[in-house]
């Protein structure tokens, strides 16, 4: 399998264009970093017991928070630009003891400032300040804002400490803070059984995909001897096809990969987030779309020589590719039949977080994590775009909207802006890098060695990467045209949001326009760069200029998807009997029930484990083993009301009728009552001592 | 050498409470305030002794036994048992966990009295069961050991019997209805002494049939006493296992905590949960181990697969429980499957584990049963179904709920992650000699048992806390936290987030004696 994805090895040699770059490491600037978590955290905790009597209630401190780390990660980028920086930074916090090779095993909190967590820290930092000084807005009058805000910041602090971690212990500990904080957020209204049901199903999938990433990273450490990425890394670079490491690389490849499928939502563990859009909308649009989500794209990333190495990972990168084509395909044609305009855009997320994996999987590092950059921007965009509609018509339904086009038009616009970014239109942020990542499928196809059909499933994937181009661009021209054209269909007069509100959608949709200018193909190469300060170089392949005729192939499909939708949509608007045409037979019911994934989970494993399955347990444990228990107690009293019976007569050589009354009627109960306790114990006691004197004599 | 580092800091930690209980006693009994502050007074001067022995702690020298007295101070002549006691760094965190514990209980009853009040006796019997609990962690004589083993049981059976739930109940198989309190009592009682009475067995014949007559743990420790025995030692072993196996307890001789748990008076439950089930951990890690090695090897797959039994199993059982008291017992098995998986690697890596497991379940499960005790209080029931909407009543009980909730699900950051998620990874390189496909496949089902112990405690969680109060609840007025159970509650909850935060506070007095006490016994 390895030599089918042989052309690993030599990328391994850092990255192929440009002149070697200067490296340092970062200096006082990384030294420092190390606040970036930190400050948010406290952030959190300061909100919980002081939030009430802080600024704006608990908001000053969240984005406060966030600006800071928005400030800190731009400046990192730019110097980063300037000089790659690698700095890694620790704190022991404990030895456990020593593997069978002899390491010992020591925890540590730590924090990482490369290419890739500064890209990160900027992100979180750039799109956390604008969610969080949209949610001022959007959460106004919540009946728990300053709780609110200390959740958000929590969740801020969970992901740096995630992207900033440069062990697997830690990347765990940032993986379930930002878990926990989902699970806060999405059960934001927990008063309705419905939305407290939605953060359970969100944290206990999850934790599903969680056993995964726990035997992984035991797998990875314990074969390493070390929790640290640089040690990983170190055994990596030696490439040796013996060492411990390499003879786990399958399992430990899938392992990880079941925790990414987790955490960022791909097929068949995608089923949590579609729900968990029942959180206030900037959770989703921060959380469940331009952070939280692309956690697992960012921990492939982050072990990306693991699964681009021969000899070790590269084999599960089949099972990465084809996860991740499934998911944008499958996911994408869920969010045609949506209604909740806030699903819609859930199940964009899903696809395009299938794009990003599959890029991964197809060895695109750059492109994969491009991908995440650019959508960030824009998919928070919409989601924001989103939450300013529904404040306006107190509805998730697009079937309430419909004409908003006149009465918001800031937020019409740049929920447009945000749609063509995300079909992938020249010159918005969304073509670049799709664009990337199908010519890095491409390439994939093209270098594969074809004996055992890896060129085949690249050209399949190519072609369903362009298929969901066209589905991408069909389901928001559909939502675009719901929402905003035709008439009003919903209640009362919608108005537009204020400004503490659009003014980050109108940055957002400065973003979503200018973001992928920083990487275009031959002619800047600014985000590549900046990738390339790493401990151990991806090894991925960047495509040296455009390839035109792959950019026309994504935009005829996206500008078919745009006409299509316009045809149906706009050109014959909303009639019921019309939609009802397009409802195409076995299809339509699939799509409608998900597929039937969510029944399979609930009626196959969740109600028969709560349900039966759990009773016939307890029911064991009160029947069966409590028969042997109390069975013997029914014995020894027996045994024992013999025994006295046989005494007394022994004894009074008469009847005594109060002691067989007693007996009579005693039970285990007249133990206590009677205080004949110390009779009992006095024979076990004696018991005892027969037995051992027993062993003693012979 | 100091007195105070020479035995005498440890005996006045471990008898101080006795002592107190004493002084209790002699008060009359209306003066309750009087009862309570002494009670208060004698806890915390030995927690406060228990910490100062930790600051002076030779931490460098963690694998040496230290505060014991230099010379042999004889017991009882004739069978040559010694007064011998000790700490090392595997028992200095149970040590103050112990004292902790207590004070924290003292401060939690001062206005929490369960029926039928009585604070004197109750205190009392606190006091005693201090005793015995840290007496435990500090005997390094089997004999000694055994007293203090067998001294916690007699508080702990009163304060079930007296103070425990007056619900009637039928006892399944026997079909007698009884009040619960009564059949936990004797449950407990019977089943404990049962198992203690295999371990006084597998004492003895260390002591006649290995050799040695001794009762020294540090003398029969090393192997030597288990050759001594030859063919024995299989049955020797096997009594010890019973003992301590009943004490934890190991799935199938868990069904005594349950009832206990369910109708123990609150603080009861609590250092029921703290302290005594580490009893029969503890044992393992000092006794079992140490004394016994190659039949410990013989017998790590036994242990490790009940030990991912009761995990899985637990965690069932508790899908299944509508009481919340309940539910918090049931799934102090399955953690303690995670502490009892990672003893049965042999390996210092997961006796650490286990280790920071006992501590923070201590903590953590601790704190729970105190919370429902104080829920039911309010509420007079624990039925999680009528309990609904909690945190809308009592907002920051609630909100201590849910913290709570979340370390006992094994959050990593709080306590209780680093004994579950490292006993795991310990499985995965099990000591050499057993077998690693079977312990590989243990740590697959254990981590899957987490799943299923984030699904009870994130359900009880929903039936619990969140949706709307019942009407039921309306016309009652509740109070949140009082200053009492804060007091109790904040060293908890300041805990979990410590050693959550920076596990060296176990992991610094533990790794160093485990690796030599793992080096002991299994070379290398």
């Amino acid at each position: 399998m390895s030599s089918l994805l042989a052309f690993a090895a030599p990328l391994l040699l850092a990255a192929e264009d440009g002149a070697p770059k200067e490296f340092s490491d970062g200096g006082v600037l990384a030294e420092w970093a190390w606040l970036i978590p930190v400050v948010p955290m406290v952030a959190a905790f300061a909100i919980v017991f002081i939030g009430k009597r802080s600024p704006w209630k608990g908001w000053g401190l969240a984005t406060g928070s966030m600006a800071f780390v928005m400030i800190y990660g731009a400046i990192l980028f730019i110097s980063n630009l300037n000089k790659g920086i690698t700095y890694e930074g620790s704190v022991a916090i404990g030895e456990i003891g020593t593997d069978p090779y002899g390491h010992t095993l020591g925890l540590e909190w730590g924090w990482m400032v490369d290419g890739l967590s500064i890209m990160m820290y900027l992100v979180v930092g750039l799109v956390g300040f604008l969610v969080f000084t949209y949610a001022k807005g959007y959460m106004e009058g919540d009946i728990r804002y300053t709780w609110f805000f200390a959740s958000f910041a929590l969740f801020g602090g969970g992901m740096l400490v995630l992207v900033s971690a440069p062990n697997l212990i830690q990347l765990i500990v940032g993986w379930e803070l930002v878990g926990v904080s989902s699970y806060l957020l999405i059960g934001h209204y927990w008063e309705e059984h419905e939305n407290s049901s939605a953060a359970i199903k969100a944290f206990l999938v999850n934790k599903v995909a969680d056993v995964g990433l726990f035997i992984g990273a035991i797998i990875i450490s314990l074969s390493v001897g070390s929790f640290r990425f640089t040690d990983i890394m170190a055994v990596i670079a030696e490439g040796d096809s013996q060492s411990a490491l390499a003879r786990f690389s399958f399992w430990a490849g899938v392992a990880i990969f079941i925790g990414a499928m987790g955490k960022s939502a791909q097929f068949p563990l995608h089923v949590w987030l579609p729900d968990a859009m029942a959180g206030p909308t900037p959770v989703s649009a921060l959380m469940h779309a331009a952070t939280m989500v692309t956690a697992g794209v960012y921990l492939i990333g982050r072990l990306f020589p693991f699964y681009n190495t021969e000899f070790f990972a590269d084999d599960t990168r089949y099972i990465i590719i084809i996860i991740g084509t499934l998911t944008l395909f499958l996911t994408g044609l869920l969010a045609l039949v949506a209604n909740d305009i806030k699903k819609v855009l859930a199940y964009s997320t899903l696809s395009q977080l299938g794009y990003m994996v599959t890029a991964m999987g197809a060895g695109a590092y750059t492109a994969g994590l491009f991908h995440l950059f650019t959508h960030a921007f824009f998919k928070s965009l919409l989601f924001l775009g989103a939450g300013s509609v529904i404040h306006a018509v107190h509805s998730n339904n697009m079937s309430d909207m419909g004409g908003l086009r006149k009465y918001m038009p800031q937020t019409f616009w740049t929920f447009l802006i945000g749609s063509l970014a995300l079909a992938g239109i020249v010159p918005l942020a969304g073509f670049w890098s799709k664009d990337e990542i199908l010519a890095s499928i491409q390439y994939a196809g093209q270098n594969y060695t074809t004996a055992q059909g890896g060129a085949e499933l690249a050209n399949f994937v190519l072609v369903v990467a362009i298929l969901g181009a066209f589905v991408t661009a069909f389901y928001m021209t559909r939502a675009v045209s719901l929402t905003f054209f035709g008439e009003y269909k919903g209640h009362g007069h919608p108005h537009e949001s204020p400004k503490i509100m659009t003014y980050p959608l109108i940055a957002l949709a400065g973003f979503s326009v200018v973001a992928g200018w920083i990487n275009i193909p031959g002619v800047i190469k600014w985000f590549t760069e900046a990738l390339e300060a790493r401990f151990l170089a991806p090894g991925d392949h960047h495509p040296e200029a455009i390839n035109f005729g792959l950019a026309a192939i994504g935009t005829v499909a996206a500008v078919a998807g745009i006409a299509i939708g316009y045809f149906i949509w706009f050109a014959d608007r909303e009639t019921q009997k019309e939609r009802d045409k397009f409802r195409i037979p076995v299809l339509y019911p699939l799509l409608e029930h998900k597929y039937y994934i969510d029944d399979f989970y609930m009626d196959g494993i969740v109600r028969p484990l709560r349900g039966p399955v759990a009773r016939a347990v307890d029911w064991f444990n009160g029947h069966i083993i409590d028969l042997v228990i109390n069975g013997t107690g029914w014995l020894a009293v027996r045994i024992a009301r013999v025994t006295y019976w046989v005494d007394q007569r022994g004894v009074d050589g008469v009847f005594n009728a109060s002691a067989a009354a007693t007996g009579g009627t005693g039970g285990l109960v007249r133990l206590l009552q009677t205080g004949r306790i110390q009779q009992y114990v006095f024979l076990i006691v004696a018991g005892t001592v027969v037995l051992v004197a027993g062993f003693i004599i012979f | 050498m100091s007195s105070f580092e020479n035995g005498w800091a440890l005996t006045l930690i471990v008898f101080l409470p006795a002592v107190g209980a004493a002084a209790v006693l002699a008060i009359p009994k209306a003066q309750e305030e009087a009862q309570k502050w002494t009670a208060l007074l004698f806890a915390g001067v030995s927690f406060v002794l228990s910490v100062i022995v930790a600051f002076q702690f030779d931490y460098g020298a963690a694998d040496k036994i230290q505060f014991g007295p230099d010379s042999t101070l004889t017991w009882i002549g004739a069978i040559n048992s010694n007064y011998a006691i000790g700490i090392d760094g595997i028992s200095l965190p149970l040590l103050v966990l112990s004292t902790f514990m207590t004070v924290l209980s003292i401060i939690y009853s001062w206005n929490h009295w369960p029926e039928p009040h009585n604070p004197k006796v109750f205190s009392a019997l606190i006091l005693v069961l201090a005793t015995g609990m840290a007496g435990t962690f500090v005997a390094l004589d089997l004999i000694l050991f055994f007293v203090f083993f067998e001294v916690v049981l007699l508080p702990m059976y009163f304060m079930i019997g007296i103070w425990g739930d007056r619900n009637k109940v039928t006892i399944p198989v026997l079909g007698m209805e009884t009040e619960m309190r009564l059949y936990a009592a004797i449950k407990f009682f019977l089943f404990t002494l049962f198992g203690s009475a295999f371990m006084l067995l597998g004492f003895l014949a260390l002591y006649f049939k290995s050799g040695l007559e001794t009762f020294s743990m540090i003398s029969l420790s090393g192997g030597g006493a288990e050759r001594g025995l030859e063919g024995l030692a299989v049955w020797v072993f096997a009594a010890l296992f019973l003992g301590f196996a009943v004490k934890v307890p190991m799935f199938p001789f868990h069904t005594w905590l349950p009832d206990a748990h369910t109708a123990a008076p609150t603080v009861g439950s609590v250092l029921l949960a703290a302290i005594l089930l580490k009893l029969g951990t503890y044992a393992f890690v000092r006794i079992a181990i140490p004394i016994m090695p190659e039949q410990s090897q013989n017998w790590a797959p036994v242990i490790g697969i009940l030990a991912v039994v009761g995990i899985i199993y637990a965690s069932l059982a508790c899908l299944a429980q509508t009481d919340m008291k309940r539910l918090i017992a049931f799934s102090s098995v399955g953690h303690m499957g995670f502490v009892m998986l990672g003893i049965a690697t042999l390996t210092d890596i997961g006796i650490n584990a286990a280790i920071i497991g006992m501590v923070a379940h201590g903590i953590i499960t601790g704190l729970l049963f105190f919370l429902a005790g104080s829920m039911s209080h309010r509420y007079h029931t624990r039925e999680m179904a009528r309990l609904g909407g909690n945190q809308k009543l009592l907002p920051i009980m609630g909100g201590i709920l849910g913290f709570t909730a979340m370390a006992s699900l094994g959050l990593p950051g709080l306590a209780g992650f680093w004994g579950e998620f490292l006993s795991l990874l310990a499985a995965f390189n099990p000591l050499d000699g057993l077998s690693i496909p079977l312990f590989r496949t243990l740590m697959v089902i254990g981590a899957v048992g987490t799943v299923l112990a984030a699904g009870y405690l994130l359900w009880m969680l929903q039936k619990v806390n969140f949706g709307e109060p019942s009407d039921e609840w309306l016309e009652h007025e509740m109070h949140d936290v009082d200053g009492y159970e804060l007091a109790a509650w904040v060293p908890l909850l300041v805990a979990t987030l410590a050693i959550g935060v920076f596990p060296k506070i176990v992991f610094g007095a533990t790794t160093d004696a485990v690796s030599e006490m793992v080096r002991m016994a299994f070379g290398g």
